[in-house]
C-alpha cells in the first residue's frame, strides 16, 4: 500500500503540469475573462450614461421576487458555479488522454524504464498507479479547482453587483454551493467506471507502440471504422455502421471526458425533456447521473477496459524495445 | 555457498541474428566478474536475461528466483546500473531519494545521503540539469545505499571523463563491496576494470568462449617478448596472436609450456585488452 501511495506520487512530480498547473491556469484564466468581460460591460455602459441599479430598480425588484423567482436566481448562481467547471472538464478530458497515451512510453523512448525495472515494483502495480493517477488523482484536483473557482465566481459577481448598490449578498443563500460539491465529488466514481475502455486502450497503445502511440491509438480504431461503413460490415449484426463509430470509436477514445458517460451512456433526451419542462439542474444530482449505472454500456465498457488494462501489464512485462 | 547465478542452455533469438547461443555459466558470491564483448556480441541481452528484462529459452536461475516469473521479487536483491542517462530526466535528487527509500526495503537512506554529501549534487537539482557524471553520481549514491547481492553494471561509465570514472570504481571497491555481494560488470574499457576483476568472461557471437578467474588466466596465457632471429621457432609453437614491437616480436600463447617459452624471450602476463583482441580477431571481418 505505502509502495502504490509513492507510485501515485510519483506520477504527480513527473506531470504536476497537467495534474496541477492546468486546472489553476485555465480556473485562473476562465475568472481573468470573466473580470474583463465585466470590467468591459461597466466601461461601455459608463460611456452610454446607463447605470445599472443605480436607481435602486433593481433593489426594488429583487424585494419583489415570489419564492418561484428566487428559486430561479439559486440555479443561476449555481449555473455561473457549474460554469467554471465546464471548462476545467475539457481540460481534463486533454490532460487524461495524452497522460495515458505517454504513461508506458515515453520512459520506454528515454530509456528511464531501466531505472524503473530495476525497483521491486510489480508491473501491474505500475499500471494501476497510472490508472489511479489518471481517473482519480486528476479528477479530484480538477473537481477542487473548479469548486474554488466557482465560489470566487460568485463572489466576484456579488461584489460587482453590490457596486452598484444592489445587495446580492442575500441572494447568496440561494445558491446550493455543498450539493454543487457533492455532485462533483460524487461523480468521480462514476467517471473511473466509464472512461475504463478509453483509459485502457490508451495505456495499451503507449504500453505496446514501438513508436507514435498516438497514431496507432487514434487511426487503429478509425481505420476500422472506415472499413466497416465502407463494407457494411455491421449489416451483418443487423447494426448500423454508426453504431461501430458512437460505441467503439467514439467511446474507446473519448471516454476520458467526464460527462461524456451522462451524454452518450443514458437516453440524451431526459435532460432536454428536464430542462425544458421545469428548468432545474436536477440532472446534474448523483440520484439522476448515478442512473448510468443501470447502463449495459458502462458495465460493458468497463468489462472491456480491465481487459485492455490487462494487455497493457502484459506487455509493460514482456516488450523488449532493444 | 552456492552460486549467486547458475546458466544452462541460455539461448535468445531475435530475429535476424542469435544473441545468446546455448550459453551455460555459474557466478559465485563475493566475485566480480567482468563480461567482456565486441559490440553485438550478447553481453546486454546476457544481462537482460538475468534482470528479468526478456524471455529467453534454457534454465536461469538468479538468487534463487526465476526472473522470467519473479522479477520484482529478484529486484528487492538486485542492482543495476545500466550506461549513463537512464534516470528520469524529470525527477530531483530529493525525490529520487524519497521514492527509492519508500519503495525499497533494504535502502539506508541515511547512507545515500551520505554519499550525496560528498558530491556537488543539491536536493533540489533535476536530473535535466546534471552532467553526465554528476548523473552517474546520483545513480551510484542511490545504488550503494541498498543491501543488494548482487550488482549489474552494464557500461556504467560509458561517456564519462576520467576523474569520474576511476571514481566510480574506486567507490565501488571502497565503500561497497564485500564478500557477501557479486558484481557483474559489462564495458569497453577493459583496462579500467582489469585490476578490480576477480573472474573473466570473454563473450562473442552468443557464445562464451573464455569463463575463468584471473588466476587462471595468468596460468594459462601468457606473452613473450622474442628477438627477430628467435621469432620462427616461436611461431612453431602456434601462438594466438603475433604483434611486432620496436623490432621485437610479441607471442601470445594459450596453455604452452612456460619452461619452453622463457628460453626463447621475456615471459610475462598479458593485459586482458591484448588478451580480448587475440581473442576476438576477426569479429568484424
Amino acid at each position: 500500500m505505502k509502495t502504490f501511495y509513492w507510485l501515485v506520487k510519483r506520477e504527480f512530480w513527473e506531470h504536476r503540469g497537467g495534474f496541477f498547473w492546468a486546472p489553476i491556469i485555465t480556473g485562473g484564466v476562465f475568472l481573468l475573462l470573466n473580470i474583463m468581460g465585466i470590467i468591459t460591460a461597466e466601461v461601455l455602459g459608463a460611456r452610454h450614461g446607463i447605470n445599472f441599479g443605480a436607481s435602486g430598480g433593481l433593489q426594488r425588484v429583487i424585494a419583489d421576487m415570489d419564492a418561484g423567482d428566487l428559486s430561479k436566481v439559486g440555479l443561476a448562481l449555481d449555473i455561473a458555479m457549474y460554469s467554471a467547471m465546464g471548462l476545467l472538464i475539457v481540460v481534463l478530458g486533454f490532460v487524461v488522454f495524452f497522460y495515458c497515451l505517454g504513461a508506458l512510453y515515453d520512459d520506454r523512448r528515454d530509456r528511464s524504464i531501466l531505472f524503473w525495472k530495476s525497483l521491486p515494483i510489480s508491473d501491474t502495480s505500475t499500471v494501476l498507479s497510472k490508472v489511479i493517477s489518471a481517473t482519480v488523482l486528476a479528477p479530484i484536483v480538477a473537481v477542487i479547482v473548479g469548486i474554488v473557482v466557482g465560489m470566487l465566481q460568485l463572489l466576484i459577481l456579488a461584489t460587482t453587483l453590490s457596486f452598484h448598490g444592489v445587495n446580492v449578498w442575500q441572494l447568496l443563500i440561494l445558491a446550493h454551493p455543498f450539493r454543487v460539491m457533492l455532485n462533483l465529488v460524487g461523480y468521480i466514481p462514476l467517471y473511473v467506471l466509464w472512461a475504463l475502455p478509453s483509459v485502457g486502450w490508451l495505456l495499451l497503445c503507449s504500453a505496446w507502440a514501438r513508436n507514435k502511440p498516438f497514431l496507432w491509438a487514434v487511426a487503429l480504431p478509425v481505420a476500422s471504422g472506415l472499413i466497416i461503413s465502407w463494407f457494411g460490415i455491421m449489416g451483418l449484426f443487423n447494426l448500423p455502421a454508426t453504431w461501430f463509430w458512437s460505441n467503439v470509436v467514439q467511446r474507446g477514445l473519448f471516454s476520458t471526458f467526464p460527462g461524456t458517460g451522462s451524454l452518450f451512456g443514458s437516453h440524451g433526451g431526459s435532460i432536454a425533456h428536464d430542462v425544458a419542462g421545469n428548468p432545474s439542474l436536477d440532472f446534474m444530482d448523483l440520484g439522476s447521473t448515478y442512473q448510468l449505472l443501470a447502463s449495459t454500456n458502462l458495465w460493458i465498457g468497463a468489462v472491456v477496459g480491465l481487459g485492455l488494462l490487462a494487455g497493457a501489464v502484459w506487455f509493460r512485462r514482456w516488450r523488449d524495445d532493444s | 555457498m552456492s552460486a549467486v547465478i547458475t546458466a544452462s542452455g541460455l539461448s535468445k533469438q531475435y530475429k535476424s541474428s542469435r544473441a545468446l547461443d546455448n550459453v551455460s555459466f555459474q557466478i559465485a558470491p563475493g566475485r566480480i566478474v567482468g563480461l567482456i564483448g565486441p559490440n553485438g556480441a550478447g553481453k546486454t541481452t546476457a544481462l537482460k536475461a538475468i534482470l528479468g528484462l526478456t524471455d529467453f529459452t534454457g534454465t536461469l536461475n538468479v538468487l534463487g528466483f526465476d526472473p522470467r516469473k519473479q522479477r520484482d521479487k529478484l529486484m528487492g536483491e538486485v542492482c543495476f546500473i545500466a550506461d549513463v542517462a537512464v534516470l528520469p530526466r524529470w525527477i530531483r535528487v530529493r525525490e529520487a531519494v524519497d521514492f527509492v527509500a519508500n519503495v525499497h526495503p533494504r535502502f539506508d537512506r541515511a547512507k545515500c545521503e551520505a554519499f550525496l554529501a560528498r558530491t556537488k549534487l543539491t536536493p533540489n537539482q533535476r536530473v535535466r540539469q546534471m552532467s553526465k557524471g554528476m548523473i552517474v553520481q546520483l545513480h551510484l549514491a542511490l545504488v550503494m545505499a541498498i543491501d543488494a547481492k548482487l550488482l549489474i553494471l552494464d557500461e556504467p561509465t560509458l561517456g564519462l571523463d576520467i576523474l569520474y570514472r576511476k571514481q566510480f570504481y574506486q567507490n565501488l571497491l571502497e565503500d561497497y563491496f564485500d564478500e557477501n555481494k557479486t558484481i557483474i560488470v559489462t564495458t569497453h574499457q577493459v583496462e579500467e576494470v582489469e585490476h578490480i576483476l576477480t573472474d573473466l568472461m570473454f563473450i562473442r557471437d552468443g557464445k562464451i568462449v573464455l569463463d575463468a578467474d584471473m588466476d587462471a588466466v595468468g596460468d594459462r596465457f601468457i606473452e613473450v617478448m622474442v628477438n627477430a632471429d628467435q621469432a620462427n621457432a616461436a611461431r612453431q609453437l602456434k601462438p594466438l596472436d603475433e604483434r611486432q614491437v620496436f623490432g621485437k616480436s610479441i607471442f601470445l600463447f594459450d596453455g604452452a609450456d612456460r619452461a619452453v617459452l622463457e628460453q626463447l624471450g621475456e615471459t610475462r602476463r598479458p593485459s586482458i585488452s591484448d588478451l580480448f583482441v587475440a581473442t576476438m580477431k576477426g569479429t568484424y571481418a
